[in-house]
This record gives C-alpha cells, sequence and structure tokens, in this order.
C-alpha cells in the first residue's frame, strides 16, 4: 500500500510536470506535503535545501530520499521509477512520431500555457516558505536571511550550494 | 567498454550538474557531442527539442534516450542508472545523518535558517517562469492564467495536476490560427 502511495505521489508530477525537475517541485510538494502528509513544510524545505546544494537532476534526488524515508530501499526505488519512467518510456515511443511535430505550435503552446500556473505554484510555495520562516524565526531573521542569500546568489553570482552551506552554518550557531 | 563510456559520461553529468536537470544540458552535449561523438549537434539538438517538449524531469529523458540510441535496453539502464544513483545515495546518507540528531537544537537553528534561503531560490524561480510565460503568451494572458490557477488551486481546491491536464488539453485541441506563441515559426504538420 505505501509502494503504491510512493508511486502515485511521484508518478503525477512525472507525467504533469512540464519544463524540467524544477517546475515538478511544487507538485511534488503538493503530494508529499499537502495530501500524504509525508513532510512538514519545514521538513519539505530542508530536503529541498539539501537537494538544490547537492549535484544531479533535482526531481530524481527529492524521490529517491523520500521514497527511502517512507519505506526504505524499494521506497527510493519506487518513487525515482514513478518519476522517471513514464516520462523516459514515452520518450522512446513517441520520438519518431513527435519528432515530425517539434516546431508544431501546439507541441510550442503546450509548454508556454502551463508556465503562468507552474509560477503561482512556485509563488506559494516560496510564500508558504517565508510564513514559515517568520513564525519558526522572527520577522528580522527571516528578512536578513532572505535579503542576503538574495543578494549572494542573485547579484554577486555565488553558488547557491555554497550559500546553503553558509546559511546551515549561521543557523546552528545563532539560531540553535 | 561501450557500455563503461555510457557510464562514465552520464556519472560526470549526474555529480557536475547542479541547479536541476536544465542547468545539466551543457554538460550532457559536452560529453555526447564532443567527447564521445555519439550524436552530431542537430541530432542532438532535435533530442533536446523533444525532450522539452514531453513532461518529466530533463536530465533522465536525454540520458535513457541516448543510452538507448547508443546501446538499447542495456544502454538506456546504464545510463539512467548512472545519472541519478550516486546523488541519491549521497542524498540520503546526508539529511539521514541530519534527521537522527534533528532534536539537538544546533540542527534546528540550520533548519530554520536555510528557510528563508529556500524561499529566496523559489521566489526567484516563480520570476522566471513569469518571464518566460510573457515572452510566449504576453502579459495580460499570463497574468489571467496566473490569477485564474491561484484562485483555482489555493481557495477551490483543485488538483494542480488536473489543472495542468486541462491547459495541456487546450493547447491540443484549441484551432490553430489565433496563436500567439514564439516568434513566426512555420506551422506545417500541426493539424492531424
Amino acid at each position: 500500500m505505501i509502494y503504491w502511495e510512493i508511486f502515485l505521489a511521484f508518478f503525477i508530477p512525472g507525467i504533469v510536470g512540464y519544463g524540467g525537475g524544477p517546475a515538478s517541485i511544487p507538485l511534488v510538494e503538493n503530494e508529499v506535503v499537502d495530501r500524504f502528509g509525508w513532510l512538514s513544510v519545514n521538513g519539505f524545505s530542508e530536503m529541498l535545501a539539501m537537494a538544490n546544494a547537492l549535484p544531479g537532476p533535482i526531481a530524481t534526488k527529492m524521490a529517491g530520499y523520500i521514497g527511502y524515508q517512507q519505506a526504505g530501499i524499494p521506497g527510493a526505488f519506487v518513487g525515482v521509477f514513478a518519476t522517471v519512467a513514464p516520462s523516459l518510456i514515452l520518450m522512446i515511443v513517441l520520438l519518431g512520431i513527435l519528432m515530425r511535430f517539434k516546431d508544431s505550435p501546439k507541441v510550442k503552446r503546450m509548454t508556454s500555457l502551463i508556465r503562468p500556473t507552474i509560477a503561482i505554484l512556485l509563488g506559494v510555495m516560496a510564500f508558504d516558505f517565508f510564513r514559515t520562516s517568520y513564525v519558526d524565526s522572527g520577522v528580522w531573521q527571516m528578512i536578513g536571511i532572505a535579503v542576503v542569500s538574495f543578494v549572494l546568489m542573485e547579484k554577486l553570482k555565488v553558488h547557491p550550494a555554497f550559500v546553503i552551506v553558509g546559511a546551515l552554518g549561521y543557523g546552528a550557531v545563532f539560531l540553535g | 567498454m561501450k557500455q563503461w563510456h555510457i557510464f562514465l559520461a552520464f556519472f560526470r553529468v549526474g555529480m557536475l550538474g547542479y541547479g536541476g536537470g536544465p542547468s545539466s544540458i551543457p554538460l550532457v552535449k559536452k560529453e555526447v557531442v564532443e567527447k564521445y561523438k555519439w550524436m552530431d549537434d542537430e541530432e542532438f539538438a532535435n533530442v533536446l527539442a523533444l525532450g522539452n517538449s514531453l513532461p518529466g524531469p530533463i536530465a533522465t529523458k536525454m540520458a535513457g534516450y541516448i543510452g538507448y540510441r547508443v546501446s538499447g535496453i542495456v544502454g538506456m539502464i546504464n545510463a539512467v542508472l548512472a545519472t541519478i544513483v550516486p546523488t541519491i545515495a549521497i542524498m540520503i546518507i546526508l539529511l539521514t545523518f541530519l534527521s537522527s540528531m534533528s532534536e539537538e537544537p544546533w540542527v534546528q537553528g540550520m533548519t530554520q535558517a536555510v528557510v528563508p534561503v529556500v524561499g529566496v531560490m523559489l521566489a526567484v524561480l516563480t520570476y522566471d517562469f513569469l518571464k518566460k510565460a510573457k515572452g510566449g503568451l504576453g502579459w495580460i494572458i499570463t497574468i489571467v492564467l496566473a490569477v485564474v490557477s491561484l484562485a483555482l488551486i489555493e481557495w477551490a481546491g483543485v488538483h494542480p495536476g488536473i489543472l495542468i491536464g486541462v491547459l495541456l488539453v487546450y493547447a491540443l485541441v484549441k484551432p490553430d490560427k489565433d496563436v500567439g506563441d514564439e516568434k513566426g515559426q512555420q506551422k506545417e504538420g500541426a493539424s492531424s
């Protein structure tokens, strides 16, 4: 039963998540936090921070870890399989057909039509994270960390992995 | 030997690609086109275009298809595993270690400090998606779709998968004439 739930939780983001792994982040959150309740918003953010700090595709790191956490190695396998297999099979099977239509406006329109929806999902998640941070650490810590990390990542182009490691260090010393 | 090369190529891609699948595309190209010459530029561009028009993570679609092209089902499995297994293993080890000490105050401090950082990352990603949507759809449609999505998902409780599915079907079914899509590419072969 748990394996079926893990399969469903990652099958849906895998099959509706257009635009690569990052677009599927809010869909995964919807399943594992809101629907199945496997992680809290805090737990999810911790996992996402770690996943962002490590190399490799983001969708499979989330599926592997959450699957493992819920049901060990077989759970990790099910989560990754559900993420990867449906889209990969589609890719191989449909290659010949879709190759002919890759410049078709319909296919391009599919990608662009869902972007505002994905943006809203991401925006809502960002809002949830800031609210959680406000509740747990207070408004000044939240604003301070957010502003510093924004300047470092977006203006000074510091690699996110270093910013996350820095935040972890800061939290361990000053928020503990 | 070929399997070993497939493994090496995608292992490097997985370990060096920060920021999720889309950021690893140039790395895949370097291995597949420049180093091992399994494909030429044009074929790679075609695979990428197709990969982008299908759902699901891009990195594993690329790895799986290229592995399959180079040496069948075994190559496909090899390439996908090489892309994802090393980083999943690191992830599980690190997070299991952290959560085993989740009661320690310093670990809780770490969690708290990292939440706003992730918030900033998501806000930036939100902005990127809105900007790209504007490029393809124009501001008005982007804003209308964004507001409607917000209302449906947050207040009406519609599952985001259903909403996205409806939008995708609409994009397929809608007649082609009044398309507001990117630049004037040719519209041949879209009607079947």
